[in-house]
């Protein structure tokens, strides 16, 4: 696989000492630093200390602070190419250099959509060009996102997709489904797939139930989500491909997900962390910034993805960022735009389920580094010798309050709009070179 | 004759909904609309409690009755109406909504009464005015002065609306009358039935303080106050129910069915009637029909809130 080494790789050696190491795939904490030389991470440990480093490395003292691997977010939407208006790579990675994301899986359901190798490649030097981090696309499933017929999968993959998706676009029809998972399973592509029953779904704009009822908006029921979930399922058991379940929103997905993964087929599932922290509640007076696809649901649903979160059950936390100016934002609920930024805040935000206790940091970490590497088959998301030095640091603890002003993302429509957070990304390195430092 | 709340003062600014109204603002409400019944049976119905003042009727949905309603009641208060309605294809809709706003804004209502087909579009727009904002209705959401024509009508019937039982009728998926007076008629104490078909209920009703039947029969059984919804007509062929003729057939009201609720029950509707769909003829012009009286309601109502509202006004 292609690691894209858009930001050069520094030559002085780094170490990053007195820091509370957070690896994912430790099952222990690890206090000491990380010795970083040519871009990769060279020493961990204790012994990554004052006498033991090279004469002219530059040493970053983290006071306590904790030291993880840069976050790899599985979903995001980064503007490019055609909706520049909205976010373009230069902001969206800027977003993301200063909320702990190192590498970023691009939505290709843009205009043109990535469903070209041309494409594929126009974005990966877009990336190299304009990128603080890393942007891996993701290319489409289908041609033009019609879920008619399959997309150049090969041509795609070897021009540097690494998984296959239709975005926000969910396939309707099961004999393209299918066939597109046959197809894939030849390639060992992976097919990250937006569960959605369109005619179920239908006119609906939020969580059906009480809440939606008392706001007079039309509702989506969680089988919306669970039957496309199931009939994916069955078919990854008739063809065997890598399937990615790219949001899941509530317990009954959550079942199907169980039992998929009890009988050993290869599917996996993401959160994005709005349902993680976030309900349908929070709405309120029709608060166009927390209308997402899916819908935010049920307090009692966020608990259930909490719990499953915290038992491994579900994979990987994703932002989900998705910006939209504010126009699109400012109407009537039902005729707004769906989608929020994340990247920035997914990690403060995230730290709100450490710092109440609901789950371990390591695995919250786990969720948004090593999950998703193994998942993509990426080098990095690790704290281990020979890996990418893609790397942070930041206080699980420290407070401060959103002002999306302030926040780079080309689009200001956070949810979590003058909310109060602990814990705040102080440094962020891509291939041990610094692209984010707290003031 | 003054009650207790006449002497309290409406303590908003905008009515926005019947959701947030304590017992004591609908009272107050109540108590208003009585004595605009009283103006509105003179020769001389011309007050000028809204003289000066600047009224804007902006309908973003066809309506005749209620802009009447609202019209002749912002009138008979001595306040300048002007008649808005915008007609809108559904994509520009939200945009127009905010310029519109935004526009009149800049020419200094003091109300704007507004519907739209939006749920959310009436909050919407409320914080993008300085002046009082009336909710006419937003979607399926909420319409508080149909709510409260209702009920004025059932405690000048029936003295008082705790304790009474009330069946409000039909589509109540999709209305926004049914909404509003389940808040208020819950809040002031009538046990509230919604009794309809199962694809015509909004999901999780039942939390929302109300009986839940899906056989007319019995949710008419024992009822004081039958409210009758408008069934919509683009819902009528197949996709909520099978036809209308079977519609009527289980929960039209006709005289076999009204015969269930006690005799002296009232029958009412917020109209405008499909009579032999959610109505029969002989029912909706009956003796228990309050249909017609809940029109001179309307505009007292009307009225009231407008009064109510102008207390909030500045230099008012």
């Amino acid at each position: 696989m292609k690691v894209q080494s858009s930001p050069s790789i520094a030559h002085q050696p780094l170490a990053l000492v007195h820091a509370n190491l957070i690896d994912p795939a430790a099952s222990e904490r690890i206090d000491g630093g990380v010795l970083i030389v040519d871009g990769l991470i060279r020493g961990i440990g204790p012994s990554v200390a004052a006498p033991n480093l090279p004469a002219h490395a530059r040493i970053i003292d983290c006071a306590g602070d904790c030291v993880a691997p840069g976050l790899i977010d599985m979903r995001a939407f980064v503007g490019e190419p055609g909706a520049e208006h909205r976010e373009t790579i230069a902001t969206a990675t800027a977003a993301a250099a200063a909320g702990g994301v190192t590498t970023i899986l691009c939505r290709p359901d843009t205009n043109p959509p990535v469903d070209d190798a041309a494409v594929v490649d126009f974005l990966l030097r877009r990336a190299r060009d304009t990128g603080r981090v890393r942007v891996i696309p993701s290319a489409a499933l289908t041609q033009g996102l019609r879920g008619v017929e399959i997309a150049e999968i090969g041509l795609l993959q070897q021009a540097g997709a690494v998984a296959f998706t239709d975005g926000a676009h969910s396939i309707r029809n099961a004999q393209v489904m299918r066939r597109a998972m046959v197809y894939a399973r030849d390639f060992d592509a992976l097919i990250i797939h937006y569960a959605e029953d369109r005619d179920l779904a239908a006119e609906g704009v939020m969580n059906e139930g009480e809440f939606a009822s008392r706001l007079g908006l039309a509702g989506i029921p969680r089988e919306a989500e669970a039957i496309i979930l199931d009939r994916d399922i069955r078919l990854v058991n008739l063809t065997g491909a890598r399937y990615h379940a790219a949001l899941v929103t509530s317990a009954l997905s959550l079942d199907i997900i169980s039992k998929a993964k009890d009988a050993g087929l290869p599917v996996t599932c993401a959160v994005s962390i709005n349902h993680l922290t976030l309900n349908e509640s929070d709405i309120g007076d029709y608060r166009t910034f927390l209308k997402l696809a899916p819908p935010l649901r049920h307090e009692d649903e966020r608990r259930a993805l909490v719990a499953g979160l915290a038992s491994g059950l579900i994979d990987v936390i994703v932002s989900d960022h998705d910006p939209q100016d504010v126009e699109t934002k400012r109407l009537p609920f039902a005729e707004a735009e769906y989608g929020a930024i994340g990247l920035e805040t997914m990690l403060s935000a995230a730290l709100r389920l450490v710092n109440s206790g609901e789950i371990s940091l390591r695995r919250l970490i786990a969720a948004m580094t090593l999950r998703p590497a193994e998942i993509l088959g990426l080098p990095q998301g690790r704290l281990a010798i020979g890996a990418p030095a893609d790397l942070i640091r930041f206080d699980p603890s420290e407070p401060y309050v959103v002002d999306p002003l302030k926040l780079r993302s080309r689009c200001k429509n956070t949810p979590f709009d003058d909310a109060r957070m602990e814990g705040r990304v102080k440094l962020t390195l891509v291939a041990g070179e610094i692209v984010f430092e707290m003031e | 004759m003054c009650s207790p709340a006449r002497e309290l003062k409406f303590p908003h600014r905008h009515l926005l909904g019947i959701e947030g109204l304590s017992p004591v603002d609908i009272a107050i409400l109540l108590d208003l609309s009585e004595a605009a019944i009283e103006v509105s049976r003179q020769v001389e119905k011309k007050r000028s409690t809204l003289r000066g003042r600047t009224l804007i009727n902006l309908f973003f949905e066809a309506s005749t009755r209620t802009q009447s309603s609202f019209e002749l009641a912002g009138k008979r208060l001595g306040a300048d109406v002007m008649n808005m309605s915008v007609a809108t294809s559904s994509v520009k809709k939200g945009e127009t909504l905010i310029d519109t706003a935004m526009t009149l804004n800049a020419m200094r209502p003091d109300i704007i009464v507004v519907r739209h087909a939006q749920a959310g579009a009436v909050h919407l727009l409320a914080k993008k005015v300085d002046c009082s904002v009336v909710n006419a209705g937003d979607g399926a959401h909420e319409h508080p002065t149909q709510a409260l024509l209702d009920a004025l009508t059932i405690r000048r019937n029936k003295g008082a609306i705790s304790g009474l039982v009330v069946a409000i009728c039909g589509d109540i998926l999709h209305s926004r009358v049914a909404r509003s007076n389940i808040l208020l008629l819950s809040a002031l104490g009538a046990r509230v039935r919604a009794v309809g078909p199962s694809t015509l209920l909004p999901a999780g009703i039942e939390r929302m303080g109300v009986e839940v039947f899906r056989d007319m029969q019995a949710g008419l059984e024992g009822a004081d106050i039958v409210m009758m919804l408008r069934l919509q007509r683009e819902r009528m062929q197949g996709g909520f129910i099978p036809s209308p003729r079977e519609y009527f057939r289980f929960f039209g009201l006709d005289e076999a069915k009204l015969k269930l609720a006690k005799p002296d029950a009232l029958v009412m509707h917020p109209g405008p009637m499909n009579r032999g769909v959610e109505i029969d003829s002989s029912v909706a012009d009956g003796s228990q029909s309050r249909i017609r009286e809940q029109v001179e309601m309307g505009v007292a109502v009307r009225m009231a809130v407008l009064e109510a509202l102008a207390q909030h006004l500045p230099n008012g």
